[in-house]
């Protein structure tokens, strides 16, 4: 298990300060933040690249802060895969237990394990820059896992890629997480692919951890309105007045089950709004008549901007749903949503 | 019948290209000219007398010489300038460019207080190193020890400190991770740079001249022949000290042009 306790690092203006969480054994925990928020500097250090300014790192309770990075076990693949290019695939392959003076049995046999389970055979005598993007990912891969590393650092290392090599690559990520019970983690500012990938997810800003918990969690149940924000999460509202069971916002009062006199911001989930054309009773005690100003078209749904005075709300409805009311910009409806679908913070 | 400035004429082009081809004739006239003026049979002449051969082979000797010890000393120091921060390094930057600013002679008398005869290490040996093959090299390394460290250092810079990173967490040594990774990176910058001191070292009179007169490297022997018997006889041996120099400088070119799919940024 790892554990950095009260990591600080400052570069230039960069700050990070205080930072301490825990990676357990075989856990797949996602470090997830916009970038220049300090997350390659923070894999950096843990790898023993960086030195932190202040703080301890710990690996099954052993203090390896000072430790230097090829003694600590931890292999690193970054974005741009940092392939050797005066090398082969092969040879890159094969760097790391060539350095550990292994013999050439020990080599041949895990090179041939690797390459059969990354499916990359056919590469082994080729040089790194005759590879596309998602081979040299497989490749650096490769080159990390053959030393059996006991953490796997990974930096943004797939935002280079094209959607459906990113997907191929996230599913063999997950598996190569579980078949070889390696712990990894997985720096990114993709909030999709932390939600696929992650037993955990990390939140990071501003040089801060923010909030740790499962995916499932973050998505729910979001610690702050920046988290919020930073995940891509519609209808966070700021709150003009609080009190218990009542939320003043953009000049409207919002039921909800769990304000009080310190909420500051409010979150309507946008697929917890009800749409309809004309007012229905309903046990929800939210209920606002609002104008169509924006159509967007997602991939599977649509999202509806629409607003009732000040209040704007943002719901995701089927094509389906869309069809059936007949929406445009400019048309009438009524949003229902139940005093649960607000979230406080 | 079309206006004057209706022909699109490309005068930003072709104001460089006249400006650009001037600096080209002033480097490569005085050369031409004076290989043109050298007779075939002056040539063969004095490519067979045997001072000259001596001189020329001392000359490339000592020059080899300076580098392949400059190579082992300047390539850490590049290393170091390359890849590390601290407190003077603009300082260090600037010491090594040092000998390419002053003046040559002066180089050869600054030289002279350390390694002549009435110098410290002088005394100390009973003999400084003037007159000596030794001292020569030691010139010729003074003033082009920079062109070798810089192109080391440039190429050292060149190389992507991820991929050295790369090395060390797979359990690579910072030595391992040198010489696996970081020298066969840079090498092509650093055999420039040997090359590129070689040939400085082949031409450095300045500073040779203040350290030995004998023996006679190549472009001491071009000022005493000029000096002793004019300009016909110090011509031929400068021509055969060009075509070395020149030849030197293809070589450069070759060696460093990248290959496919072995460049670093690649």
């Amino acid at each position: 298990m790892l554990e950095l306790h009260s990591i600080s690092k400052t570069l230039g203006s960069f700050v990070m300060s205080n930072l301490s969480t825990k990676i357990d054994n075989a856990e797949y925990f996602v470090l997830l933040g916009p970038s220049g928020v300090g997350k390659s500097v923070l894999i950096e250090i843990i790898a023993g690249l960086t030195k932190p300014d202040k703080g301890r790192i710990l690996w099954d309770g052993r203090d390896i802060t000072l430790e230097k990075p090829e003694l600590r076990g931890f292999a690193v693949v970054y974005q741009d895969y940092a392939l050797f290019p005066h090398l082969t695939v092969r040879q890159n392959i094969t760097y790391g237990l060539k350095a550990a003076g292994c013999n050439s049995k020990k080599i041949k046999t895990r090179l041939k394990t690797l390459a059969e389970m990354m499916q990359i055979q056919n590469l082994l005598s080729r040089q790194p820059a005759t590879l596309s993007g998602g081979e040299q990912q497989k490749v650096a891969l490769a080159r990390a896992l053959i030393v059996e590393p006991k953490l796997l650092l990974l930096d943004e290392s797939l935002s280079a890629l094209d959607i459906n090599t990113r997907l191929k690559l996230r599913k063999e990520l997950k598996q190569i997480n579980r078949e070889l019970n390696i712990s990894v983690l997985h720096v990114t500012h993709d909030p999709e692919e932390a939600m696929v990938l992650a037993d955990r997810i990390c939140v990071m800003l501003d040089g801060k951890i923010r909030q740790v918990s499962s995916p499932v969690s973050l998505f729910r149940k979001p610690s702050d309105p920046q988290v919020a924000s930073f995940l891509g999460i519609r209808n966070v509202l700021p709150v003009a007045k609080a009190q218990k069971g009542l939320c003043h916002t953009c000049e409207k009062n919002i039921y909800v089950n769990s304000a009080d006199n310190s909420t500051s911001h409010i979150w309507i989930k946008p697929e917890e709004i009800l749409l309809s054309a004309s007012p229905f009773d309903s046990s929800a005690r939210n209920q606002f008549k609002c104008q169509v100003v924006e159509i967007d078209r997602l991939n599977s749904l649509l999202a509806l901007h629409i607003v009732s005075g000040k209040l704007p709300l943002t719901v995701l409805i089927t094509y389906t749903s869309f069809n059936k009311l007949k929406v445009e910009i400019g048309k009438e409806v009524y949003a229902t949503f139940k005093s649960s679908a607000v979230h406080c913070f | 019948m079309k206006k004057f400035h209706q022909y699109n004429i490309p005068w930003f082009e072709l104001i460089f290209t006249a400006l650009g081809s001037s600096v080209i004739l002033f480097v490569i006239a005085p050369l031409i000219s004076m290989v043109f003026a050298t007779s075939f049979t002056d040539l063969t002449k004095t490519a067979a007398d045997l001072q000259v051969i001596q001189s020329i082979k001392l000359t490339l000797m000592t020059a080899f010489f300076a580098t392949a010890v400059s190579t082992l000393v300047g390539i850490p120091l590049a290393y170091l300038l390359a890849r590390k921060k601290f407190f003077g390094r603009s300082i260090l930057l600037a010491i090594i460019d040092l000998p390419i600013i002053i003046p040559h002679s002066a180089a050869g008398i600054a030289l002279l207080t350390v390694i002549g005869r009435q110098s410290f290490l002088g005394r100390i040996l009973g003999t400084g190193l003037t007159g000596t093959v030794a001292g020569i090299s030691v010139a010729m390394a003074f003033v082009s020890l920079p062109f070798l460290v810089n192109a080391a250092r440039q190429a050292f810079v060149a190389v992507p400190v991820r991929m050295e990173n790369i090395a060390r967490t797979l359990g690579a040594s910072p030595s391992h991770t040198f010489f696996t990774i970081s020298l066969p990176l840079a090498w092509r910058g650093i055999i420039s740079g040997m090359i590129l001191m070689w040939a400085r070292g082949i031409s450095e009179f300045g500073a040779v001249i203040i350290i030995a007169y004998h023996p006679m490297t190549t472009p001491v022997m071009v000022f005493q022949r000029f000096n002793d018997f004019g300009l016909s006889y110090a011509r031929s041996v400068a021509v055969l000290l060009i075509l070395i120099c020149v030849s030197l400088f293809i070589i450069l070119r070759f060696v460093s042009k990248p290959k496919d799919g072995k460049s670093i940024n690649a």
